[in-house]
C-alpha cells in the first residue's frame, strides 16, 4: 500500500502519445505536467519552464524532450534539465505505473493545490 | 578712349549675360587687361544679373538689386566698354566688325558670342494678348509682379523647372495658380515618375492646381488674356498666362554670319566656332550635340574660353554629369544622370517613404553610379554627383549606397551593411529577445560558434521573428569570419536536407508519413524536433490532402488548441466575421458569452473582427458552443492559414465604390477559410483605388476599379512593410476567385514553412509568379482546382468538432482517480 502522497491520476492512455496534460492538483503551489513520449514512457515535471515559466505541457514532445512554446527552450523529460546551450532545470516528480494507472508522488498538499 | 593708340587686341562680347560676363571675369583673372581691351554689347538695358535668381525675385525672396552680378562701376574699374539696350544686329566676318541696332559699329580681333537663349513660344492663338508673358528676364518679372498686384488668377504653361518656380513665385505673390503641363508627370526630364508625382502632391498641398496631360490649344480673351483652353476640352480661367515650356538657343546672328549652326552655335572643345577668331559660350552653343540650360557646365565653358583667349591651347571643355535642383522653399529635389535603368543590365535601387515624403533612386551600370534622383532629402546629391563624375566603382558600397554617404562610408568596405566594429556593445540587435551586440560577439568568440543556428541556440538572437537575421549573420562574419550566407540552409539541425529538397521528395517519392520522410533523408533524431515536425506535418498535409492525417502533436499549441495562448496562459477567441460583416444576433451572442464566462477584455481587431481575450482553457469548448449556436465558426486567428478578408463597404453604400467589394470579400473568405498555408495569409478587397481596406499591404489584395479588379500580391504590414506587387487586372469576380485560389495553392505548394508571401515573392520574383499564374492559363486552372480539392478536406470548423468532443483531453486537467 502506497502512502497518501501517491495519487492515482488514471490510465496512461488518458495522455496522448508525444503529448502532455496538466494535472488537476498542484505540487506545493506549482502546476504539474505529465508527459507521454512516442515510446510510451511517462514523465512528470513542474509545469514551468526554467526560463520564463512557460507551460511545458503545451510544448511539442520529441523523443525524451519537450520544447517550451514560449521561447523554444528544450527540456529533458527524464531529468528536467535544459538542453545546452540553455541552462536551467524544471523539477521532476516521481511516478509509478501500476496496472496501467499512473501514480504520482506529491508532497503534502497545501492550500490551493486542489485546482 | 583712343582706339588707334591702344596696342591691345580688341575682344568684343555680344551678350551681357551670365555666360559672357563669366568668361570676361575669368579672362581678367588670367590676363588682367594686358592683352585685350574689351567691349560688351547687351540687349537688355540692365547691367549683368543672375538670371537663375529671377524666380527668387518673383517669389519675393530677393530684390532686383540683390541679383546684380556686376555693377557699372565694375565695368569702369576693369576698363570694359559697356553698351546696354543696344543689341548687335550684324556680324561681318569679312572685315571683322559688329554693328548694333543703333548703327554703332566696332572692329574686333576676337569675338565672343554669348547671345543665350529665348523662351519657346508654342504655335497657338492668343500669345500676343496683354497678360501673356514668358519667364526669362527682368521685364517678364516686372510684368508678372504688376499683374499680381491687380489680378487674381494665373496660369503657368510648362511643368519643368522654370514653370514650377514661376508658379511658386506667383503663389507667393498671392495669386491663385494653376499649372498646365503637356506630360503626365512634372519635370519629366529630371525626375522619374515616382519623384514627379511626389513633387506634384507636395505642390498640390501648397495650393497649386495641376492640369497634367494638358495640351494648350488657345489662350482666349479679347482685351487681355482670360483663360487657357486645353485640347481635351478643359478650360482654365486666367488673368495672367506665363509661358515656360522651354528655351531655344539664339543662333540667328551667328547663322546670318554663316558660322556653323545646328540647334545651337556649333563649338569645338576649345569653345571656338567654325571661325577660329569667333568664340561662343552659354545657352546659345551646341557642343558635341548637346545644348546647355544649367549653370554648371556654362561656368566650365567660360573658364575654358577665357584660357583659350589668354593663349592656353590645352584648355578644353568636356561635358560632365549634371545635376538639377529646384528652387522652391521647402521642396528639395535633386537629379543627376540617368533617371532609370536603360536596360536589363542596369540596376535601380529605390528607397521610398511616402509618409515622410522621401524618395531616393540610384541607377547603377557596370558597378558604377550613373544616375540619382532624390526627393525630400537631397543632402547626398553632391556626393552622388561626384561618384558619377569620378566613375568610381561603387560595387562595395552597393547595399548601402542609397542610404547616403554617412551610412555608406562607415562600413570600411565590408559588404555587410553595418559597421559592426564601430557599433557599441550595448546596441540591441534582436528586439524580440533583447540581445545586444556584445552578448552575441562574446558568445561567438567564447564558444567558437560558426553557424547562424548555433548563435541562435546560444543567444536567441534572431530566433523569434527573424528580422535581425541579416545583422546576426553580419556579426558572425565580423566576429568569426564566417560567411553565414554561404552555408547551406537546412530545414533544421536534424537533417542536411533543405526545405525544397524535402518537399520535392515528398511528391516525387510519394512519401506520406513523417517517418518515411525522416527515414529517406536519414534524420538524426527519429522523432525530429520542434522545428521540423510542424514543417513536415504541413508539407505532407499540403501534398496529400485526402490521405494524410494531421498530427496535432506536431502543431504549435495555438493550432492544436485552436485559440491563441496569451502571456498568462489564458486564450483569446476570435470568431469569423465574413468580410468584416456581422449581425445583431451575432453581437448579442458575443455579448452574452463574454458575460457568461466573465471574459475580461473584448476588443475590435485590425482585421475587422471581435477578439475575446482572457478565456480560461477549460472554458474554450463552452465559449465555442455558445458562439456556434449563433452560427459563428473559428476565425483561425491562431492559424498559419487564411486569417481575415478585410473589406470596405464598396458600391453597395459608398458613393465612390466601383464594385461590390464587401460581397467579393465574403466570397473569397468562403472559398479560402480553413486552408493551411506555410504562414498566415491576409486578404483585403477595396471598392475603389482610395483603398480603404489597405489592400496594398496584404498577402492578396483586390482593388476594384471601373474596368474590373486589380489583383495585388505579396504585401506585408508587419515589421518589414512591403507593398504588394501588381499581378494582373481582371474583369470578373469569377476570375478574381480563380486567381485567388491559384495564388493560395502555388504559395502552399512552393513557399517554405513559416515563409510569408512577401519574402517568398521577394525570393522567387514576381515575374515567376506572373509566369505561373498570368501567362499560363492552364496551369492557373490546375492550381485552382488543386486548391478546391484540398479545401474539401480542410473546411471543417475545428470549434464545432471540439464542442462535439474531439481532442477533449486538451481542455480538461488530468483528474485524480477516486481512491480505491
Amino acid at each position: 500500500m502506497m502512502s497518501a502522497n501517491w495519487k492515482n491520476i488514471g490510465p496512461v492512455a488518458n495522455i496522448p502519445r508525444r503529448g502532455a496534460r496538466r494535472l488537476c492538483l498542484k505540487s506545493a503551489g506549482k502546476p504539474v505536467a505529465v508527459f507521454r513520449t512516442g515510446d510510451g514512457d511517462v514523465f512528470a515535471l513542474i509545469d514551468e519552464c526554467p526560463h520564463k515559466q512557460g507551460p511545458l505541457s503545451e510544448g511539442i514532445v520529441a523523443g525524451n524532450t519537450v520544447t517550451c512554446p514560449l521561447h523554444n527552450w528544450v527540456i529533458g523529460l527524464e531529468d528536467g534539465e535544459a538542453v545546452a546551450p540553455d541552462n536551467g532545470s524544471a523539477r521532476t516528480l516521481s511516478l509509478r505505473i501500476v496496472d496501467g494507472d499512473i501514480f504520482i508522488h506529491l508532497p503534502e498538499l497545501v492550500a490551493g493545490d486542489q485546482v | 578712349m583712343n582706339m588707334v593708340a591702344d596696342p591691345r587686341e580688341h575682344l568684343v562680347v555680344i551678350g551681357n549675360g551670365m555666360a559672357g560676363m563669366r568668361t570676361v571675369e575669368e579672362l581678367l583673372k588670367l590676363d588682367n587687361g594686358r592683352r585685350f581691351r574689351i567691349t560688351v554689347f547687351g540687349a537688355e538695358p540692365h547691367v549683368n544679373y543672375n538670371r537663375i535668381m529671377l524666380s527668387s525675385v518673383l517669389a519675393g525672396d530677393k530684390a532686383v538689386d540683390d541679383i546684380v552680378i556686376n555693377s557699372r562701376e565694375w565695368y569702369d574699374e576693369n576698363d570694359i566698354t559697356l553698351v546696354t539696350g543696344d543689341a548687335v544686329t550684324r556680324i561681318d566676318r569679312g572685315d571683322g566688325t559688329v554693328t548694333s541696332a543703333s548703327g554703332h559699329s566696332v572692329r574686333y580681333d576676337r569675338l565672343l558670342i554669348a547671345t543665350g537663349s529665348r523662351p519657346v513660344a508654342p504655335p497657338i492663338p492668343g500669345l500676343g494678348l496683354p497678360g501673356v508673358c514668358a519667364f526669362r528676364d527682368i521685364a517678364d518679372v516686372d510684368k508678372m509682379l504688376a499683374a499680381a498686384k491687380v489680378h487674381k488668377r494665373a496660369v503657368v504653361i510648362g511643368g519643368g523647372l522654370l514653370g514650377l518656380e514661376a508658379a511658386w513665385g506667383l503663389k507667393q505673390r498671392g495669386m491663385s495658380v494653376a499649372l498646365v503641363h503637356l506630360m503626365p508627370t512634372l519635370m519629366e526630364r529630371q525626375l522619374d515618375a515616382a519623384a514627379g508625382q511626389m513633387l506634384q502632391r507636395d505642390l498640390d498641398r501648397r495650393g497649386i492646381a495641376f492640369f497634367t496631360d494638358g495640351q494648350t490649344e488657345e489662350i482666349t480673351g479679347t482685351e487681355r488674356a482670360e483663360g487657357v483652353q486645353l485640347a481635351d476640352g478643359r478650360f482654365v480661367p486666367a488673368d495672367l498666362v506665363v509661358l515656360a515650356i522651354g528655351i531655344r538657343p539664339n543662333i540667328e546672328l551667328a547663322k546670318a554670319a554663316q558660322l556653323e549652326v545646328n540647334r545651337g552655335i556649333v563649338v569645338t572643345d576649345d569653345m571656338r566656332t567654325s571661325d577660329p577668331a569667333v568664340f561662343s559660350v552659354g545657352e546659345c552653343v551646341e557642343h558635341r550635340g548637346n545644348v546647355f540650360g544649367l549653370v554648371a557646365p556654362i561656368w566650365d565653358q567660360a573658364k575654358v574660353c577665357a584660357a583659350q583667349l589668354a593663349g592656353d591651347a590645352e584648355a578644353l571643355f568636356a561635358s560632365k554629369a549634371l545635376a538639377t535642383s529646384l528652387k522652391i522653399t521647402g521642396v528639395d529635389v535633386f537629379s543627376a544622370g540617368a533617371l532609370m535603368a536603360a536596360d536589363e543590365s542596369d540596376d535601380e535601387i529605390t528607397l521610398r517613404d511616402d509618409s515622410r515624403g522621401l524618395y531616393k533612386k540610384i541607377v547603377l551600370r557596370d558597378g558604377k553610379l550613373v544616375g540619382a534622383v532624390l526627393y525630400g532629402d537631397v543632402g547626398d546629391g553632391q556626393w552622388y554627383l561626384q561618384l558619377m563624375r569620378d566613375k568610381q566603382d561603387v560595387s562595395a558600397l552597393r547595399e548601402r549606397l542609397v542610404f547616403g554617404r554617412a551610412f555608406a562610408e562607415t562600413g570600411s568596405g565590408k559588404p555587410a551593411g553595418t559597421d559592426f566594429a564601430a557599433m557599441p556593445d550595448d546596441t540591441q540587435i534582436c528586439g524580440c529577445n533583447g540581445v545586444c551586440k556584445g552578448v552575441i560577439v562574446s558568445a561567438i568568440q567564447d564558444k567558437k560558434l560558426t553557424s547562424l543556428s548555433e548563435v541562435r541556440a546560444h543567444t536567441k538572437a534572431s530566433a523569434s521573428c527573424g528580422q535581425c537575421t541579416g545583422q546576426v549573420e553580419g556579426l558572425l562574419a565580423f566576429a568569426a569570419g564566417v560567411d553565414a550566407k554561404a552555408v547551406k540552409k537546412t530545414m533544421c539541425d536534424c537533417t542536411m536536407a533543405s526545405h525544397d529538397e524535402v518537399r520535392a521528395a515528398i511528391v516525387a517519392d510519394r512519401l506520406k508519413t513523417m517517418d518515411s520522410v525522416r527515414h529517406a533523408f536519414d534524420w538524426k533524431k527519429p522523432e525530429g524536433c520542434h522545428k521540423c515536425r510542424p514543417a513536415l506535418n504541413y508539407y505532407l498535409l499540403c501534398a496529400w490532402p485526402d490521405e494524410y492525417h494531421d498530427d496535432a502533436q506536431s502543431r504549435f499549441v495555438n493550432e492544436r488548441v485552436h485559440a491563441n495562448i496569451q502571456k498568462d496562459g489564458t486564450y483569446s477567441v476570435i470568431p469569423r466575421m465574413w468580410g468584416g460583416l456581422t449581425t445583431p444576433a451575432e453581437l448579442h451572442a458575443i455579448a452574452s458569452v463574454a458575460e457568461k464566462f466573465n471574459i475580461p477584455t473584448v476588443k475590435v481587431t485590425g482585421g475587422q473582427r471581435i477578439d475575446l481575450l482572457g478565456v480560461r482553457k477549460d472554458d474554450l469548448p463552452g465559449v465555442w458552443n455558445e458562439l456556434g449556436k449563433a452560427g459563428m465558426v473559428s476565425g483561425h486567428a491562431y492559424a498559419k492559414g487564411l486569417r481575415t478578408v478585410k473589406t470596405c463597404v464598396g458600391s453597395e453604400w459608398c458613393r465612390f465604390g466601383t464594385q461590390d467589394s464587401t460581397g467579393l470579400g465574403v466570397k473569397l473568405e468562403k472559398m479560402c477559410w480553413g486552408s493551411w498555408t506555410p504562414h498566415k495569409v491576409k486578404f483585403a478587397v477595396s471598392g475603389c483605388p482610395r483603398n480603404c481596406a489597405e489592400a496594398t499591404i496584404k498577402d492578396l489584395g483586390v482593388v476594384c476599379v471601373e474596368a474590373g479588379y486589380d489583383l495585388l500580391v505579396g504585401g506585408n504590414g508587419g515589421i518589414d512593410v512591403r507593398v504588394t506587387d501588381p499581378l494582373v487586372r481582371v474583369a470578373t469576380e469569377a476570375e478574381v476567385l480563380e486567381y485567388a485560389g491559384a495564388f493560395m495553392q502555388i504559395y502552399r505548394e512552393e513557399a517554405h514553412y513559416l515563409e510569408r508571401t512577401a519574402p517568398w515573392i521577394a525570393r522567387v520574383g514576381i515575374d515567376y509568379v506572373k509566369k505561373r499564374l498570368v501567362e499560363d492559363a492552364e496551369g492557373r486552372a490546375a492550381l485552382h482546382a488543386r486548391f478546391l480539392h484540398s479545401q474539401r478536406f480542410a473546411q471543417i470548423d475545428p470549434w464545432t468538432e471540439r464542442v462535439m468532443g474531439a481532442q477533449a483531453h486538451e481542455f480538461a486537467a488530468l483528474p485524480e482517480m477516486a481512491a480505491g
